[in-house]
């Protein structure tokens, strides 16, 4: 028991550690936060373009979703980290993981936002123009905030599953949370900056998960 | 043009580092083969002892879930391989690897198997039980096949992605197909290794995700 506290909860060591691990757990915020705006903002984008009626971009939307809803998530990391510099492109690490994990939630958002358009009922639409509403305000107006509450429990649930993927970025140096943390224990030789590390981890999502529990089910009552 | 070539599709490159490639993606199968059964049983399991239990376990079952579910399975995989060490417990990359993904994905479908056997209606197991089978058959027979048809979605997607997290085992020095495709790439100076290594992880993947993708959309349509 007391090897355990000395290795895993040593408070001195983990003192030392917190302003590098506190450091990096800004930054995992803050990447976190970015892939998800990147990734619900270029999904709602794919899913407005997948229902334009111009076939050629249909299929470039599809294929891009199948990209990067079938890749593991560090394979696209790596490759964009290590292989891109031969073209001449150098993107951060910073630069990395976001572009990466944000493909990677903007195929899923675009896959969940088009089905949810697609959910709308057409009566709607109908009603809508029986309204008198014009055909290009009824969208924007009418049917998108529709499936925008309709899709919010599934996005939340895969925002959530893919913000956890920052910690990926320690392989390409990010000096998140996680990385910070194994730096220091190379350091001092204890664990315990590790055990920081999960505990902010833990602190960020579990709120989430427990908010996308209950966003799952509010959205089964009303469904 | 000629240059992207030498670059990205070097077959010179490719036939010397080919072996290697193999070599990985053996691995990459083996800790597929491994991991899924671990963490489908461990779910499995966890809905189980749910479903039989009364409220306290209950209520701790749904707090080990969200606490499986709330790590990044990297975190995990960082204190299992470096942290239990100076416990004296010194796991290889490849058990670690397995330890991790299958804490992880115990949670995922811990809570999957739970949330399906939750949506059967009572009176199922009250016409089983009122036919004489005991709990357990009950449970086994009757309310296990449906609940899975139900969530056949979520079970499949998850599984698709353990298949894919078994690349951040690259990063605890497992020689699987993306550390291979790494240290191909290292030694050869050239990145068409790691485009192999996303081609061949698109090849093998793609008919599940295109699985899932249908799945989704159908239980999307059925509610």
């Amino acid at each position: 028991m007391e090897r355990l506290i000395e290795h895993y909860f040593n408070a001195g060591v983990m003192a030392g550690a917190l302003p590098e691990v506190l450091r990096g757990f800004g930054i995992t915020v803050l990447v976190s936060l970015c892939i998800i705006a990147f990734g619900l903002l270029v999904g709602l984008a794919l899913a407005l373009l997948r229902c334009a009626p111009i076939r050629p971009l249909r299929w470039a939307v599809a294929a891009y979703v199948d990209v990067f809803r079938t890749l593991p998530q560090l394979v696209i990391i790596i490759v964009l980290y290590f292989a891109l510099p031969y073209l001449d492109v150098s993107l951060s690490p910073f630069a990395t993981t976001v572009l990466a994990l944000g493909c990677v939630l903007s195929a899923f958002a675009a896959d969940i936002f088009f089905a949810a358009i697609m959910a709308v009922p057409r009566g709607q639409w109908d009603a809508a123009r029986a309204l008198g509403l014009r055909t290009e305000r009824i969208f924007p107006l009418v049917v998108l905030p529709q499936a925008i509450s309709l899709a919010v429990p599934l996005l939340a649930n895969r925002a959530i599953a893919i913000a956890k993927g920052t910690a990926l970025g320690s392989a390409v140096a990010l000096p998140e949370a996680l990385s910070s943390a194994q730096s220091v224990t190379a350091i001092t030789a204890n664990p315990s900056p590790l055990t920081l590390a999960a505990a902010f981890y833990l602190a960020f999502f579990i709120p989430l998960v427990i908010l996308s529990r209950w966003l799952e089910r509010r959205a089964v009552r009303q469904g | 043009m000629q240059e992207l070539i030498d670059n990205f599709a070097n077959l010179d490159s490719l036939s010397e580092v080919y072996p290697l490639l193999v070599q990985g993606l053996w691995i990459t199968l083996s800790l597929a083969a491994v991991a899924l059964p671990t963490a489908l049983a461990g779910g499995l399991a966890v809905a189980l002892v749910y479903s039989f239990g009364g409220k306290v376990t209950r209520r701790l079952l749904i707090v080990l879930i969200d606490f499986l579910r709330a790590f990044p399975v990297l975190v995990l995989l960082v204190l299992v391989f470096y942290g239990l060490p100076f416990l004296g417990i010194r796991l290889g990359s490849f058990a670690a690897v397995i330890l991790a993904l299958g804490l992880n994905n115990t949670g995922y479908f811990g809570e999957i198997f739970r949330a399906g056997l939750a949506s059967i209606p009572r009176g199922q197991a009250e016409a089983a039980s009122a036919l004489g089978l005991s709990r357990f058959q009950v449970l086994v027979l009757v309310l296990l096949p449906q609940a899975v048809r139900k969530v056949i979605a979520p079970l499949v997607g998850n599984a698709l992605e353990l298949v894919k997290t078994t690349s951040i085992g690259a990063l605890v020095a497992m020689p699987e197909l993306l550390r291979s495709a790494r240290v191909a790439q290292e030694q050869t100076y050239n990145p068409t290794p790691l485009l192999a290594a996303a081609l061949i992880y698109f090849v093998l993947l793609w008919p599940f995700s295109r699985w899932v993708a249908v799945l989704e959309r159908r239980a999307l349509a059925r509610q």
